[in-house]
């Protein structure tokens, strides 16, 4: 199969359930509600190290949030419902409570939810204040800035995690630019991010290794580099870079909407070869398969 | 189709129509609805005693003709719509837990009081009690929310625990008294001892109040809620500037009576600093010819104190 003069490989990405919320940052700049959201979803890029996937979805415009100010969302994923719930506890406490002039709102409306306002607010230390308007409630937390507005509870899905797409180019700069450029395509996508840095993975990882007390370890049989010392290589001849984007989403659709797009773009931006990471489809119950994103 | 019931003609003595909620009467016959009860004074008598009924409608319920004698109206409702033509007397809406009461012209006292949910529009002003509470009963509105384009009497809010009360003009003596908790915003001030007795609970106006001796300034600032609260009533319909959506707030901490939980929060007009950019920031000074128990919080204030 070919895109673009790229040659896309016959297999398919294999994703797995995980829980994702989706939180509403906002502040009194754009810049400050970037801060704290890049603080709350750093050190967020894979689940085996970090316990959970997160990252910023978009920038929010005064318009489209509760309380008319500048903002961000972001998407956390984690493994189960009650990590969820610990995760958003520990990040918005720790990131988006101590940021400057923010205030963090529920940005996804779910049957289910997890209590993460009526936790942090015990930092109030008995001086916080609850607000309900329309259904919803606020706690307000004071600090020695002012007060640090949260809501209650923030909806929980069981979303699509691990969906992937490998990008192989002749050598590191049409590399960067083709995973760059995919990487911006599936920004474009609501409901989906890319929890690594800028979005792209220098570095993908197989299950398990030699060492036993990793879980995970380089992806060999992609590494230009052990081309010719590996037993078993997917290095196509002239190919000297790969780079992986991994994308979590609340559900399949924007998951495979983001995979096709970054396919696309890759493609156009100079990939030779495009393919996809799974685990023999044991590990996940989500197939989502190259040719169906073609065009 | 809407479903209309039309006054005949005002009653002499006052109708008490609890029947007419639209949990009652959308959906059910002509001849139900004519035979449905309300008390005449001290007589019983029949819903078609005193309206003519035409049209049908499943949950849009409209009434037309004066009113101001009838009592109870939309009491208890759970869903639907009702929408009074014009004036209604006392007790509209009272206790009503869902849907959408509204009154075009004026409402009397009591509207809204005991509340538990759904949402009382009055495009005129309401008497003295509005969500208020009844005598024995350990709190007044307990959620929901009450949005008044006119004037509210006194003791709006009173025992208010939990919702929205929002009135576009002024609002009486004694507003949110021994209120619980919840919000009143007065967009066109407060009358005299707002918040007096109150244990959690916010107040907002957007006018110099007079306030009890017993509450104490803590600073000036943006509340955060606040964006949320006012954007909600803009999007109600109530004419919410940019100014009262920007704009700082003096925050005044009360009853001191009581928890000290509650608040009032007073918009700063932007010409006048706040209360901790003063030089001094004395304590305000008790105020008034008549009420040496008062103060005059806002930005006209003598001072605050930031403690």
């Amino acid at each position: 199969m070919k895109l673009h003069g790229a040659e896309i490989v016959d297999t398919f990405a294999e994703a797995f359930p995980m829980w994702g919320a989706r939180v509403v940052i906002t502040a009194a700049t754009p810049g400050w509600a970037l801060e704290a959201g890049r603080s709350m979803t750093g050190f967020a890029t894979s689940v085996i190290g970090c316990k959970c996937e997160a990252s910023i979805e978009r920038e929010l415009d005064p318009d489209e949030t509760p309380d008319g100010r500048p903002g961000v969302s972001a998407l956390l994923f984690a493994m189960d419902r009650d990590g969820l719930a610990k995760r958003l506890v520990e990040r918005v406490g720790q990131c988006v409570l101590t940021s400057a002039t923010s205030a963090c709102f529920n940005g996804l409306d779910a049957e289910d939810a997890v209590d993460v306002g009526g936790q942090l607010r015990f930092f109030g230390d008995g001086y916080q204040a609850s607000k309900v308007l329309d259904g919803r409630r606020y706690w307000r937390v004071p600090v020695m800035e002012g007060e640090f507005l949260v809501e209650e509870r923030f909806g929980a899905v069981e979303g699509v995690a691990g969906g992937n797409i490998i990008i192989l180019a002749r050598d590191a700069e049409p590399a960067l630019r083709a995973a760059e450029a995919a990487a911006a395509a599936i920004r474009s996508v609501e409901g989906a991010i890319m929890p690594f840095p800028g979005g792209i993975a220098r570095s993908g990882s197989k299950i398990g290794s030699r060492y036993s007390s990793l879980p995970a370890s380089t992806n060999d049989a992609l590494c230009p580099t052990l081309r010719g010392q590996v037993e078993h290589t997917e290095v196509p001849p002239g190919v000297g870079c790969v780079f992986e984007i991994v994308i979590d989403g609340l559900a399949l659709q924007p998951v495979s909407e983001a995979m096709a797009r970054g396919l696309a773009a890759a493609a156009e931006a100079g990939a030779t070869h495009l393919t996809a990471g799974n685990y023999g489809g044991n590990l996940g119950p989500f197939h989502i398969h190259l040719r169906d994103l073609l065009p | 189709m809407t479903l209309t019931l039309t006054l005949r003609e005002q009653p002499v003595v006052p109708v008490e129509a609890e029947a007419l909620c639209p949990d009652r009467v959308a959906g059910a016959r002509r001849e139900e609805i004519e035979a449905l009860p309300v008390w005449h004074g001290k007589e019983r008598a029949r819903v078609g005693d005193f309206f003519a009924v035409s049209g049908a409608g499943d949950d849009d319920v409209r009434l037309e003709g004066d009113l101001r004698r009838v009592k109870h109206v939309g009491a208890g409702m759970t869903a639907g719509r009702l929408t009074i033509a014009g004036d209604v007397g006392m007790h509209a809406g009272a206790g009503m837990s869902g849907g959408e009461l509204h009154v075009e012209g004026d409402a009397g006292d009591w509207a809204g009081a005991g509340m538990r949910g759904g949402r009382l529009f009055v495009r005129g002003s309401v008497g003295r009690q509005l969500g208020g509470v009844y005598a024995g009963e350990r709190a007044g509105m307990r959620g929901g929310e009450i949005v008044v384009h006119g004037d509210a009497g006194a003791q709006a809010g009173a025992g208010l625990r939990r919702g929205l009360i929002a009135v576009a003009g002024r609002v009486g003596d004694a507003a949110g008294l021994r209120m619980l908790a919840g919000t009143i915003v007065a967009l066109g001030g407060l009358g005299a001892r707002a918040g007096a007795g109150m244990r959690r609970g916010t107040i907002v106006t957007m006018a110099p109040a007079a306030l009890l001796a017993t509450f104490v300034f803590s600073c000036a600032y943006r509340p955060p809620f606040l964006g949320l609260y006012l954007r909600r009533l803009r999007a109600l319909g109530l004419a919410v500037t940019d100014e009262q959506l920007e704009g700082r707030y003096a925050r005044w901490c009360g009853d001191g009576l009581e928890l000290r939980r509650g608040e009032v929060l007073i918009l700063e007009d932007g010409r006048s600093p706040s209360a901790l950019e003063r030089p001094g920031h004395q304590r305000p000074e008790a105020v008034g010819a008549n009420d040496r128990h008062h103060q005059i919080a806002g930005p006209d204030a003598p001072g605050g104190n930031p403690s």
